[in-house]
């Protein structure tokens, strides 16, 4: 019995501690496709394109300048704010602009960029690794380091790590190796030839947080990565790792469900996982952790699935942040002939980007290249709700899709706040088992984006009245000084013309008659030295 | 007889006491009517209205002298809000108050040719261009409600609008294509 088969029989014994959260599918993975081979280093191009907001929260802000020399591991951008991420170079080079460019988002939109020329020396910024003294490391110094090495979320919400490592007395770190969405298989890849180091970046990570114990969570299809962790813990010996396969059922991989599974504990609405004392990480964030930690190498780069049956060789990529997707698709192999879609992301919370002339940026986990034959969702009008109800039985978070959708239709924004819109991870199961195709993650994304643009418009109202008001006031005060001003002038006037006995009008008059009493006075004095 | 005038007069004057703590103690500063109003007017004082700005708009709006459709950077969103919280029915926007905006605008300075008259400055009502006398002026774009006041009082006609473009922060995704009806809530 190999040592792969030994961890699948184990797995039974496993599922019956296991609690399970409502809803969910089951997928057929297409992960086969990618995992043949191990990950391949892509070659270095010749430009890279690092956009600024790679990360959720406030943009980074640049801090080198247009024909700057900047070494491999150079930070680019600082966060822009508590909720942010620093931005460094892939390569050493020049900067060659700093400029809007076409980035992966939903929208299509371009976003600002720091552009890299590569001088192909792959000169390192000098590094000073911490390595094994970490466990002599205070925890803010090591969360200092994370966050200087820009380390975001890498399963996909690319939310700051260090932000997230708060020391709120976490009982469990748990580490996502769950990668429930079809296709995608970096995770696996990562776990079956890094399994060491994502042990080590997972013991770094529990330093930090004071974390008593490691639950590292794997779907039950990926034997190999089971072994390998298994492995890698047992050389560990600390105890402190523990794995759990759970049952592949998507979307098991979000956050807040591999709690339930593994805690049998709910996050309540507009709570942190923190509060119920367990810290969520995915295992290729502790891997980050590891480089930067080990190395003092900041997230430069990722592995990425190229995948899908648009793309020639399927495989798991090692490629620096910034790198064309292009560059990524010709290393695989290029396009097929009936390649169809090129997706950031799975078939299940992916979207379609417009060019293949994007970075890959920290959030890109898979590039997938649908066949025309495989798009599981051809582009077209959908059908009328029959209200089925197929949607409710599905969603993870046990909402009511359906009525979200009536509700996003009609924007009624305070049903869909009663509905609990914002707790919708759209994770598409309701769109994936809907009898009329409807585009139901759509609509919930509009309803959403929608919703926040309104709050900033009120916001912006709220700060435009508070500068009317303060404007009005102004203007007041400056009317009311100007006021008190010529009060006073005219005060002081009428004191001067009283004293002096007339006004300034007839200074001349006054004048004269000083004269006179001058004059009278001489006279006086000389008749009375006269008399004398 | 006299204990009960006399128990009846003590609770009397107990609730005298209380009711005339609480009048004080309690007591609302403005119109509370005016300020909902107020919160939902868009704010860029542009005088669209007739009124010296949102807040004069509003006041008259509570005192039932305006009509709820005379906001053009509102628009029918506003229109709708306004009929929500004082009753009355929706009604199309007054074109005789100008038309909406499709796209939210700003406005910036040519500051080649713009002389540094502050006349621009004066106009705004709310703080959002910069400069002094004889230098150049600019306009805080994060600030302007593109209420376009100091347009008309520009002697070189140097203010011109641009609109506002989407970034990934301030985008928002389009209501997707139905082929039949969209279904409303009731």
């Amino acid at each position: 019995m190999t040592q792969a088969n030994r961890q699948l029989t184990k797995t039974a014994a496993d599922r019956a501690s296991l609690s399970t959260f409502d809803g969910g599918l089951t997928l057929v993975a297409y992960k086969h496709l990618s995992t043949g081979s191990g990950i391949t280093t892509l070659p270095q191009s010749k430009r890279y394109i690092i956009p600024l907001q790679q990360h959720i929260g406030v943009i980074s802000q640049p801090i080198v300048k247009t024909g700057d020399r900047v070494l491999k591991g150079q930070m680019l951008a600082k966060p822009g704010d508590m909720i942010s991420a620093a931005v460094h170079s892939p390569v050493s080079g020049t900067v060659s602009d700093i400029r809007e460019h076409e980035v992966p988002h939903v929208s299509g939109l371009s976003d600002l960029c720091v552009i890299i020329e590569n001088d192909f020396k792959d000169e390192w910024v000098a590094r000073r690794p911490l390595a094994d003294e970490y466990n002599n490391s205070t925890s803010s110094d090591l969360r200092k380091i994370v966050a200087d090495a820009g380390i975001v979320g890498l399963g996909g919400a690319v939310f700051p790590s260090s932000v997230k490592q708060t020391e709120m007395n976490i009982r469990t770190l748990i580490l996502n190796g769950v990668e429930c969405e079809p296709y995608i298989t970096c995770d696996d890849a990562l776990m079956r030839e890094y399994a060491e180091q994502v042990i080590s970046g997972a013991d770094i990570i529990g330093h930090i947080i004071k974390a008593r114990n490691c639950i590292i969570a794997i779907e039950d299809n990926k034997p190999q990565a089971i072994a390998a962790m298994q492995q890698a813990i047992d050389e560990d010996g600390t105890g402190f790792f523990q794995i759990k396969i759970i049952p592949t059922i998507y979307p098991s991989g979000g956050e807040k469900q591999l709690i339930k599974i593994i805690t049998d504990e709910e996050v309540p609405v507009n709570r942190y996982p923190a509060e119920l004392g367990v810290l969520c990480h995915n295992v290729a964030t502790a891997y980050a952790v590891h480089r930067a930690v080990y190395f003092d190498e900041p997230l430069i780069s990722r592995i990425t699935t190229v995948t899908g049956h648009g793309v020639a060789s399927p495989q798991n990529i090692e490629v620096l942040i910034g790198t064309l997707m292009s560059a990524c698709i010709e290393h695989c192999g290029g396009y097929t002939e009936d390649s169809d879609e090129l997706i950031m992301g799975g078939p299940m919370m992916g979207f379609a980007l417009q060019s293949d002339e994007l970075p890959v940026v920290k959030a890109t986990n898979c590039l997938l290249v649908t066949a025309s034959e495989e798009n599981p969702k051809p582009k077209q009008h959908h059908m009328p709700c029959i209200r089925c109800g197929k949607c409710v039985d599905v969603c993870p978070v046990r909402l009511l899709p359906q009525q979200l959708y009536w509700y996003a239709s009609s924007q009624n924004v305070d049903r869909l706040n009663e509905h609990h819109l914002f707790d919708c991870i759209e994770c598409g199961c309701c769109a994936y088992v809907c009898p009329s195709d409807i585009p139901l993650v759509q609509y919930y994304r509009y309803a959403k984006t929608s919703i926040r643009q309104k709050e900033r418009e009120r916001k912006a109202s709220d700060i435009a009245r508070q500068r009317h008001e303060a404007h009005q006031s102004r203007l007041e005060k400056q009317k009311r000084e100007r006021e008190e001003k010529l009060r006073k002038k005219r005060e002081m006037l009428k004191t001067r013309s009283e004293a002096k006995g007339s006004g300034k009008t007839d200074s001349k008059k006054a004048a004269i008659e000083e004269a006179i009493k001058r004059a009278q006075a001489k006279k006086a004095e000389r008749n009375k030295s006269n008399t004398d | 007889m006299f204990t009960v005038i006399i128990t009846l007069a003590i609770i009397a004057s107990l609730f005298g006491i209380v009711l005339a703590y609480s009048a004080i103690r309690f007591k609302i500063e403005g119109d509370p009517v005016v300020d909902k109003i107020d919160a939902i007017l868009p704010q860029t004082q542009c005088g669209q209205c007739t009124y010296a700005g949102c807040r004069p708009y509003a006041e008259a709006m509570a005192k039932g002298e305006a009509d709820i459709n005379q906001c053009p950077p509102g628009g029918e969103t506003t229109i709708i809000a306004l009929a929500d919280l004082l009753g009355v029915e929706v009604k199309p926007l007054n074109a005789e108050h100008g038309e909406v905006k499709t796209v939210p605008t700003i406005v910036r300075i040519d500051e080649q040719t713009c002389i540094g008259c502050t006349l621009c400055i004066q106009a705004c009502p709310i703080d959002a261009i910069l400069g002094s006398a004889k230098h150049m002026h600019t306009v805080i774009e994060s600030e302007c409600t593109g209420c376009n006041l100091c347009i008309p009082p520009c002697p070189v006609d140097c203010i011109h609008i641009f609109p506002v473009e989407a970034t990934i922060r301030s985008w928002t995704a389009e209501l997707p294509d139905a082929d039949y009806a969209a279904p409303h809530a009731s």
